[in-house]
């Protein structure tokens, strides 16, 4: 029931920011979509409704936001210009690493950010082991290879969500 | 101020689009080119939309623009994870100086790096 509440919220609050304004029609409808979505879907909600309420979380994602904008164009940069270098600058490979992360949602928070920041692509996930499509592979050890792509974010995402 | 920024935010958008179609022309298999392909677009439409953002304000065109900055940044990973892992699997070969695929090793099928020609 928890979940289901929580999925409520979370869609009309979207609904609500789509549509960006208070006309009733559009709240009858908000209302009438989200609880639809939220009696269909809401036990697949996979997070914990008393987590999303818990403000050190909340601090954590919002400190997360610059860390993740910081390296995603940093490494955006990188690719950019290996794009534009004239002799092709690539040694691309498949890793495979290892993750601490324990709950599944943090899992695939990780992996979406591994894919977003450019180098590195997530081509599976399997328990909590990831294989990385790696633009140049900087070193073939497991830890080594883990620490280098992983970087800060299991630091902030094991604080957001585990 | 924030107009200047608004522009800035655009054409560094439009400019990482143009880069990472580049890419797609460049790069010599389907997973690099994926690299270049799904990140430098979704950083330059996330670019775009948050210049479109700065611009038009705390409106009905700027907070969609915010929504479908954020709907792209969760989408776009996982879509193409399915592609590379669904072309992995079926055996789309790595370009020839792949350094080594620990998916396939692992699997314990044959390697899918293309030979030399």
């Amino acid at each position: 029931m928890g979940r289901r509440i929580g999925y409520f919220v979370f869609g009309f609050a979207v609904w609500m920011l789509l549509v960006y304004t208070l006309h009733y029609q559009e709240v009858i409808v908000g209302i009438g979509v989200a609880l639809l979505a939220a009696v269909l879907f809401g036990r697949n909600l996979p997070v914990e409704p008393s987590r999303l309420l818990n403000p050190v979380r909340w601090f954590w994602l919002l400190a997360y936001i610059p860390v993740f904008a910081y390296m995603c164009l940093k490494c955006n940069i990188d690719v950019a210009l290996r794009v534009l270098s004239p002799g092709l600058q690539l040694k691309p490979g498949i890793v495979r690493i290892r993750t601490s992360l324990k709950s599944d949602i943090a899992r695939v928070f990780l992996a979406n950010s591994i894919t977003l920041t450019p180098g590195t692509m997530t081509v599976e996930l399997k328990e909590d082991v990831l294989y990385i499509h790696w633009i140049e592979v900087g070193s073939t050890d497991p830890v080594e290879a883990g620490r280098t792509i992983i970087g800060p974010f299991e630091y902030f995402l094991s604080r957001i969500f585990d | 101020m924030i107009d200047v920024l608004g522009w800035i935010s655009l054409c560094t958008g439009v400019g990482f689009t143009v880069l990472g179609c580049l890419g797609l022309v460049r790069f010599p298999d389907l997973y690099n080119r994926m690299q270049a392909a799904t990140k430098c677009v979704t950083l330059g439409t996330c670019g775009i939309m948050l210049g479109v953002f700065l611009k038009s304000g705390f409106g009905a065109l700027g907070v969609k623009a915010l929504l479908c900055a954020l709907f792209v940044l969760i989408t776009v990973p996982v879509a193409a994870h399915a592609l590379a892992r669904g072309s992995l699997i079926f055996g789309v070969k790595l370009w020839k100086d792949t350094v080594k695929d620990e998916f396939t090793d692992d699997r314990g099928g044959e390697s899918i790096i293309e030979g030399p020609k």
